[in-house]
């Protein structure tokens, strides 16, 4: 007898933790593995990837600025997931978010004053929060699944990003570039360390991680995300109402992403580009997984992610990785984490022992047509 | 004038609707034996360019197609065995598959973009479809027949087929089908792996026959109205095909507008039409309806107890 899965009375916790560690030392091997076979420098590109963002300093303040990003989003799926609820719709309403601080952004683009960061933060959050609205209404009202619609309207919000950038907010002496003004002094999000790149929005990200994690875990409404998403019938049993969980879960979502969107539109970017959606609000979705849908795990897993990026950029240009690598490395992390975590629920068992022999042996029955 | 242009719509309309179609009813296979698979956009993108590099380096787009079958069947074994052996969230897996897709797609289309494949060639000879009536029924690539005839299939197989009704009771309730010596992995396995190749083809037909080429996702959110669709459909295959072709006529609508210059919407708006109308549809099927048609086991781990 081969190896084979035994049931565990309990979930391990040990493995809990472990699964992601394992996640990401297979995808280390594998992606070298795969990487050479493909033809190109695996083991450099490993070492690109996962190791040179690490030994600088400067490439560090990059990392954080990455990672912070899909920190918050990261968050505010997990709440959705706990419960059950799959939006995948982060992406659009992480450029909603982006468009409701740019659209704040523009409106005040002559003016100066400490409000417009908050105001522009604000529209951010209502952008995301209104586009997360329309899935958790459709879901509620008609039973519409929330998985397709919300990522129905990740495409739609990228082709209202471009009718904005080629219509309404070019900037007109952008040489018809399609995308807006720069924004000034007091539409760009503040420094946090000085001399670096690592603005406000990396400790926002950070406290926003510890406030979630208390509330999860100490609110009488963590619990109730906790018990909708663990046993909806209990539940519903208990009092609960799963609509306003589907509600609070989308919402929370939207609010995340939409903050997101406008924390990056007034840092990094600084101005509103069609190239704004880079796919966070998906990679999000693993950096939920990889966390195990816990804020500090979140927060680690941020960081992971954020080296792919980071690193897969530096990839291209020293060894000639094309920019999907990242993509690929993300996908293998993902799949690797949904194959470990088989371990929490079973135990692994190598060859032959007493307990292979004394199992019975399922027998098959054939029946008349 | 007025016949041509109809013709000219009608046929786009059929070319639109074909991949979706076909990917749909690899879904809805796969669906009705109990497992939801949310990878069909990452596996069409696999098929896609897989399909697109045979073609350009065998010379023949029908190899080409039976790559795409292959490489995306192969993919979609790879959900297979975390969701179905190692009983991952199926949700997850799916997401997975399809981040993992669009990434692998475009590291092994990279050298493979700005050249161009012949297309598949038409079924039917180029004479019979000169005539413009004609042409409407012998004119088209031969995915769009087979599209159609696969619905026929999927119908028969699943409805009257001793191993569709197999395939049911599995997807309704595995305990009770595993009890009575059914294979539920075993059938599960081979749904998936028909849902992956048919996947695979559909997205073959925008890389061989629709465009044809390669380009980073290519085919633009497809898979997803394709999953869409199989609501849509109540999973029944003749409403699948009724769903596909609705949707063909809203990417021909789209188009026509588009290339007539049609100004009084945005192209951008007109660009968000499929998946506006993908969500208003949904939105009205679900009204007064109870969410009850899907197969009762459908996104649900099965692991034998023994």
């Amino acid at each position: 007898m081969g190896p084979r899965l035994v049931p565990r009375l309990a979930p391990s916790r040990s493995m809990v933790f472990a699964a992601p560690v394992i996640a990401v030392v297979a995808t280390v091997l594998v992606g070298a593995l795969g990487f050479t076979l493909l033809g190109y420098d695996g083991i450099g590109a490993i070492r690109e990837i996962f190791l040179t963002p690490l030994m600088s300093a400067y490439r560090w303040q990059d990392l954080l600025v990455k990672a912070a990003p899909l920190a918050i989003i990261a968050i505010g799926l997990s709440i959705g997931f706990r419960a059950n609820v799959w939006n995948i719709g982060a992406e659009g309403q992480y450029v909603l978010g982006g468009l409701g601080g740019t659209a704040v952004a523009l409106l005040t683009a002559e003016m100066t004053g400490a409000w417009i960061l908050p105001a522009m933060i604000l529209a951010g959050i209502i952008g995301g929060m209104a586009y997360a609205a329309v899935p958790a209404l459709l879901r509620t009202r008609l039973g519409v699944n929330e998985i397709l619609s919300s990522l129905m309207l990740n495409y739609v919000a990228i082709q209202l990003l471009y009718f904005l950038m080629r219509g309404p907010w070019k900037d007109p002496m952008g040489f018809n570039f399609p995308q807006t003004i720069l924004f000034g002094a007091a539409q760009t999000l503040p420094i946090a360390i000085p001399g670096t790149l690592v603005h406000i929005g990396v400790p926002i990200a950070a406290a926003l991680a510890l406030t979630v994690w208390f509330l999860l875990a100490r609110s009488v409404m963590g619990f109730q995300v906790r018990v909708v998403g663990l046993a909806p019938n209990a539940a519903r049993y208990g009092g609960f109402r799963e609509k306003r969980t589907i509600w609070l879960a989308l919402m929370a979502g939207g609010c995340f992403a939409g903050l997101a969107g406008a924390i990056e539109v007034a840092g990094p970017f600084g101005q509103m580009v069609p190239g704004f959606p880079t796919g966070y609000g998906y990679t999000a979705i693993i950096v939920a997984f990889l966390g195990r849908l816990h804020p500090i795990g979140i927060l680690l897993a941020a960081l992971v992610l954020a080296l792919t990026y980071v690193g897969g950029e530096s990839a291209q240009t020293t060894i000639g990785l094309p920019a999907a690598a990242a993509g690929v490395f993300q996908s293998l992390m993902l799949f690797f984490l949904l194959a470990a975590d088989i371990l929490v629920r079973y135990r692994l068992v190598l060859g032959i022992d007493a307990a292979s022999q004394a199992e019975p042996v399922a027998t098959a029955r054939t029946v008349a047509p | 004038m007025t016949t041509t242009l109809a013709i000219s719509i009608l046929m786009t309309l059929a070319a639109a609707a074909t991949p979706i179609l076909i990917a749909a009813l690899g879904e809805l296979v796969a669906e009705k034996s109990g497992v939801l698979n949310l990878g069909v956009e990452g596996m069409m993108l696999i098929g896609a360019v897989a399909g697109f590099a045979t073609a350009v380096t065998t010379g023949s787009p029908a190899l080409g197609c039976l790559a795409a079958m292959v490489a995306a069947g192969a993919a979609s074994m790879v959900f297979a065995v975390l969701a179905l052996s190692l009983t991952a969230n199926q949700v997850a897996t799916g997401l997975a598959l399809t981040i993992f897709g669009t990434g692998i797609s475009a590291l092994a289309g990279a050298p493979f973009v700005g050249l161009t494949t012949q297309t598949l060639g038409l079924v039917f000879p180029s004479s019979l479809a000169a005539d413009p009536v004609l042409r409407l029924v012998f004119g088209h690539s031969p995915l769009v027949y087979i599209a159609l005839l696969l619905t026929v299939a999927v119908w028969w197989f699943l409805s009257r087929s001793r191993a569709g009704l197999i395939l049911r009771a599995v997807g309704e309730s595995d305990a009770a089908a595993h009890s009575i010596g059914y294979p539920v992995l075993k059938v599960r396995y081979l749904a998936v792996l028909f849902g992956g190749a048919m996947a695979g083809l559909g997205g073959a037909y925008y890389s061989l026959v629709l465009t044809p080429m390669w380009a980073e996702r290519l085919t633009a959110g497809r898979g997803w109205i394709a999953i869409a669709l199989v609501v849509f459909a109540s999973w029944r295959p003749g409403r699948l095909a009724l769903g596909a072709y609705l949707f063909g006529a809203v990417i021909t609508l789209e188009l026509q507008a588009k290339a007539a210059g049609f100004s009084a919407f945005a192209p951008e708006f007109l660009s968000s039409l499929p998946y506006l109308a993908t969500i208003v549809v949904l939105a009205v099927i679900s009204i007064g309806r109870a969410g009850s048609i899907a197969p009762a086991c459908l996104g649900k781990p099965f692991r034998a107890t023994t």
